[in-house]
């Protein structure tokens, strides 16, 4: 053991949370984006950790499949972004209102 | 050492990850992402967990970042975002760091479990190493779950090449 389990399973939560607090504070789609990523990968290391800790592989086997579907996120997701800046010319949240009632 | 070796790169971890979502310029923050994700291929390499490491490096810090860095090369918005929000920051800072709370007083006061799952390092290195244990367990439990992250991977491939093309307008009256 490196270091006892709950010290690890605690940053990953740290990490995790850094990465909750930029979805919920950023209005910027691309730190958005990079924010989820963080997330994903908090999980991942949560994985892995525990897959150390219990003396399993099937932990890790796990990380790969998120791996695969963190990097199709963010394809899909830097579309959209890439879609969306080419009608608003913007990357700002705020300026998705087009549903809203004009005051 | 290795334990001097996991509090450096969680450290280098941690400022990256706030220097993250702080940098109001997103090329920085692309840049602090990537640093995060050495420092996690690191961590990984500690644990034992030596292809996850790998694919860290290789899939992350090379394929996603560049991604990441040619959208942001490619969208230049010149308006400075304000960054004022409906969420302020006095509500999200004490509800996420209720959730942290929590989620370390359970880590803490849980018993650590006495289950083994039978893949010692010892074990994996006389079956041939971390990398051919996983892919002898991906290949036979896992070929189903397998199978479908490819077709997810081809859906989000052509997913991604019809959201980002360029329209004509004749496609649009048709």
């Amino acid at each position: 053991m490196i270091v006892e389990s709950w010290i690890l399973l605690s940053f990953c939560a740290l990490i995790f949370c850094v990465g909750l607090l930029g979805v919920l504070l950023r209005r910027n789609l691309l730190v958005i984006l990079m924010s989820i990523e963080l997330m994903l990968n908090a999980i991942n290391l949560t994985f892995v950790s525990f897959s150390y800790q219990l003396q399993d592989i099937h932990g890790q086997v796990c990380v790969f499949f998120v791996i695969a579907l963190a990097a199709s996120e963010s394809a899909v997701g830097l579309a959209l972004v890439i879609a969306w800046f080419r009608t608003m010319k913007t990357t700002d949240t705020y300026a998705m209102q087009y549903l809203r009632e004009s005051p | 050492m290795p334990t001097l070796f996991f509090y450096a790169f969680a450290v280098l971890a941690l400022i990256s990850s706030i220097l993250v979502i702080v940098k109001k310029d997103p090329v920085a923050s692309s840049l602090s992402l990537i640093l995060v994700f050495f420092a996690f291929a690191g961590i990984y390499a500690l644990l034992e967990a030596h292809l996850v490491a790998a694919l860290q490096i290789l899939v992350y810090a090379g394929a996603v970042m560049v991604l990441f860095v040619f959208v942001i090369m490619l969208l230049h918005d010149p308006r400075k975002l304000s960054e004022k929000n409906a969420i302020g920051a006095w509500v999200a800072v004490p509800v996420v760091f209720l959730f942290f709370t929590q989620l370390v007083m359970v880590f803490r006061d849980s018993p650590v479990s006495s289950f083994e799952g039978g893949f010692s390092p010892e074990q994996i290195e006389v079956w041939g190493g971390n990398t051919e244990v996983i892919a002898e367990t991906m290949f036979s439990k896992y070929l189903f779950p397998f199978e479908l992250i490819s077709v997810l991977l081809l859906a989000a491939m052509v997913g991604a090449i019809a959201l980002s093309k360029r329209h004509s307008q004749r496609s649009w009256n048709s």
